[in-house]
């Protein structure tokens, strides 16, 4: 080894590694600097005419007025010169200016008499002559985001978020009392009812990434949000346990073995899990909110009771789930986990459905709820590998007639009682 | 959901004031003349309006369809005016052949050239004499006429005349290469001869495949053959129906009266009253298979493609597919802004509307231009 680095000593052997680490660094900034200020040598000039790629971002209708968000979403600048509604020119201001650079965005206030209830087709001309189609396909004025309106929204996500779940977290006094076929029953009813949220959740995520510029990632935020999701929380799951070991060592260090992680994590974590599932659903909520905000912003949403009625039958299982997991510590000295707790689980599942309502109404953002539909799914896919170790029986077995019917039930459930609320 | 529902009840209200307040100028063919405001103020207490007809429009409340105010198509840089285009009639240059009879020469060239056709909206056009429509050419019944081409375009194009004349003059890709004819190339030139015959409005336009886009990209002018005798001293207009496919997807975006669309929105078309008015109305527009022109507060005696002497209606509205040419003779009795525009409402709304202006338009007020039509104060019962 000394002999060969002394007939050829390896490039930059004699620098510090701070240098050799940064050197490169410094290089690639120089070359994408000289590259730029030469304009690309060698590439030449456009091949063609300029891409115009602009998404409609969001749609405002108040009386005589129709406001359009646009964000540009390709490679050049796009400059917007006249709107027409209906095929029918109709005059504009822009309020960010009528040329958008590269992923920037603008507002046209357009003057037009709509008519609730009639569909409108937009068409945006660019200055060559590119044209952006916009489409309201209901025409309802968009509500007023005043306190009114977010007391409205809050009401609802109280109704179809917050009650529902507490309501179904009364089941936990009758599950303590389950044997323990019944319990991993009920956990596995968890996960199938997790497993069509998670589903569901990207399903959803990935048909509002359609909508959402391509230039923010798409359809790839909802998997990127679902990724990031899961490692935080696989991350937080490893400190807490190290965090378990370290507190355990010194009483009782044989414990420790590794097969024994698992279910020591569960048994220490039945709290951390509901918490954990918790999220989960919130995140899920949150999703429903957004559809319930938007839908009701565009004028599509009946409020009716059926539909609040609907939430609440479908959220009620959700409350059971999160309580599923603390059943197990029932004998364990969880108790302790009192009313407020208890009540503060409930607000974590059920309150983001308040959050999205109000985004869903007012600002919502496409990109924004694909990477937040996607978290959901992380979230949730972290909770079932976190419960799936409790479900097994003795033999170690995950998959056995309680459990298949318990995931098959919670699949059924979140299924027949959706129908109800189809927004 | 108390609170949501009045909102809903007071937004519905709006709605009804604001159709209510649009409905009054139509209802009365006052389109124009009064803004949104004062049109409800006039519904019910009979004040009178004096803003001046565009201010409404001007002001951006929404009178009648028309673009953002803010911009206006340079014409300058477009290199022709649609309003100058009205009564700008190219003779050419004569010279009288040894027989005595009339020789008529024009050289047209044909060029690439970028256009604006709505404020702010370019179009990639192809031009006769670097305007669209190309020049209108205009000749006497019975003169011998010599256009020579000379294609300075990118691409071949010809000079297809309609008229009466030998198959090598047809302007016809395939007719007459061997002699110099048929398809020009770019940098190529080629000059047609034939009688001018028959007398009448006609059109001219490029005739190389694909036709529709040979066309629509702007290569088509009037063409004007004046009876020997003549016709009665009038104001005379030239109006090219087209349109515009700014995004070459087999439709059109914009429609205009000689290219630029809503132009005589802001240039309103002065006209004397009680005087011959008489419009050469051409309609080249593609992709739509028919175009009209309707006149408000007015009729005309119809002449299609003003073969004959004599109208064959008199009228207010007429429809024309492509290549229908018409002349249109009318007078108009009372000062004012009279709205024009096609009645495929849809084309009016997407730039083919316009105004004639009547005298002095500052003697106008709604409730004065509203006495024209109505005795009776308005919402009183007959």
């Amino acid at each position: 080894m000394e002999a060969g680095s002394r007939a050829e000593r390896p490039v930059g052997s004699g620098l510090p590694s701070w240098a050799l680490g940064l050197i490169p660094l410094l290089l690639i900034a120089v070359a994408i600097g000289t590259f730029a200020a030469l304009g690309g040598p060698g590439l030449g000039d456009r091949n063609g005419p300029p891409v115009e790629e602009v998404s409609v971002e969001s749609t405002v209708l108040h009386p005589g007025q129709i406001e359009l968000t646009l964000q540009n979403d390709g490679p050049d600048p796009v400059e917007i010169a006249q709107v027409a509604v209906n095929d029918g020119f109709a005059p504009f201001t822009a309020d960010g200016g009528r040329e958008i650079g590269r992923l920037g965005s603008t507002t046209l206030d357009i003057t037009y008499p709509w008519i609730e209830g009639e569909a409108y087709d937009i068409f945006i001309l660019t200055a060559v002559g590119g044209t952006i189609t916009a489409e309201i396909p209901v025409a309802a004025e968009t509500p007023e985001a005043d306190l009114d309106f977010y007391g409205l929204m809050a009401l609802l996500g109280i109704y179809v978020g917050v009650i529902p779940v507490s309501l179904g977290m009364l089941w936990l006094p009758f599950l303590r009392r389950l044997g323990s076929q019944w319990m991993a029953a009920l956990l596995a009813f968890t996960v199938g009812l997790l497993a069509f949220l998670a589903i569901d959740a990207t399903l959803e995520g990935l048909e509002i990434a359609a909508e959402a510029p391509a230039a923010f990632g798409g359809a790839s935020l909802v998997f990127a949000g679902a990724l990031v999701a899961y490692l935080v929380l696989a991350g937080i799951d490893a400190w807490l346990e190290r965090r378990a070991e370290r507190a355990t060592a010194a009483p009782d260090a044989t414990q420790g073995g590794a097969s024994d992680v698992g279910v020591a994590g569960v048994a220490a974590g039945g709290a951390y899990l509901s918490l954990l599932v918790a999220i989960g659903i919130g995140l899920h909520n949150l999703g429903e909110g957004l559809a319930i905000g938007t839908s009701y912003a565009t004028g599509a949403l009946a409020l009716g009771a059926f539909l609040v009625v609907g939430f609440a039958i479908h959220n009620t299982t959700e409350g059971l789930a999160i309580v599923a997991p603390l059943r197990k510590g029932g004998g364990e000295g969880e108790r302790g986990l009192g009313l407020w707790r208890l009540l503060g689980l409930g607000v974590i599942a059920g309150a983001p459905a308040i959050l999205g309502a109000w985004i869903g109404a007012s600002a919502f953002n496409p990109s924004l709820a694909a990477l937040l539909f996607g978290v959901g799914v992380g979230a949730i896919a972290r909770v079932i590998v976190q419960i799936a170790p409790s479900m097994r029986d003795e033999h170690g077995r995950l998959l056995y007639p309680a459990t298949v019917a318990g995931m098959l039930v919670g699949i059924a459930a979140l299924y027949l009682t959706g129908l109800l609320v189809t927004v | 959901m108390a609170p949501d529902s009045t909102k809903n009840g007071i937004s519905r209200r709006r709605l009804l004031g604001g159709a209510a307040a649009l409905s009054v100028p139509a209802a009365i063919g006052l389109n124009g003349l009064v803004n949104g405001n004062s049109g409800a103020a006039l519904a019910t207490n009979g004040e009178a309006a004096t803003e001046s007809p565009l201010q409404g429009h001007e002001h951006g409340g929404f009178i009648h369809a028309g673009f953002a105010p803010d911009r206006v198509v340079d014409h300058d840089r477009n290199g022709f005016n649609p309003t100058e285009i009205l009564r700008d009639f190219d003779y050419g240059k004569t010279r009288r052949l040894p027989s005595g009879r009339v020789l008529r020469e024009w050289e047209i060239v044909a060029a690439d050239r970028e256009i604006e056709v709505a404020p702010g909206v370019s179009y990639e056009a192809w031009t006769y004499n670097g305007r669209v429509p190309g020049p209108t050419l205009r000749a006497r019944e019975g003169e011998l006429l010599r256009i020579k081409f000379i294609n300075g375009s990118e691409h071949p194009h010809t000079m297809h005349f309609h008229g009466v004349h030998t198959a090598l003059m047809d302007g016809m890709p395939g007719i007459g290469e061997d002699r110099g004819g048929g398809q020009i190339e770019p940098g190529e030139a080629f000059t047609y001869e034939f009688d001018a015959s028959p007398f009448g409005v006609h059109l001219y336009h490029c005739h190389v495949a694909p036709l529709a886009a040979h066309i629509a990209r702007g290569l088509y002018g009037a063409f004007i053959i004046d009876p020997k005798e003549g016709r009665p001293e009038a104001d005379e207009l030239v109006m090219v129906m087209n349109g515009f496919d700014t995004n070459f997807d087999g439709e059109n975006e914009v429609y205009a009266v000689n290219t630029v669309g809503f132009h005589y929105i802001n240039e309103p078309i002065a006209v004397p009253r009680d005087e011959l008015v008489r419009i050469y109305l051409v309609n080249v527009l593609e992709y739509d298979p028919v175009n009209s022109f309707h006149i408000h507060g007015n009729f005309f005696h119809h002449y299609p493609t003003g073969t004959s002497l004599k109208p064959i209606e008199f009228t207010d509205t007429i429809i024309q597919g492509q290549a229908q040419r018409a002349i249109l003779e009318l007078e108009f009795p009372f000062d004012g802004d009279y709205m024009f525009h096609a009645h495929v409402t849809e084309f009016a709304e997407l730039g083919w509307t316009g105004f004639f202006r009547v005298g002095d338009p500052s003697k106008l007020t709604a409730a004065a231009a509203a006495s024209m039509y109505c005795d009776l104060p308005w919402g009183a019962k007959a």
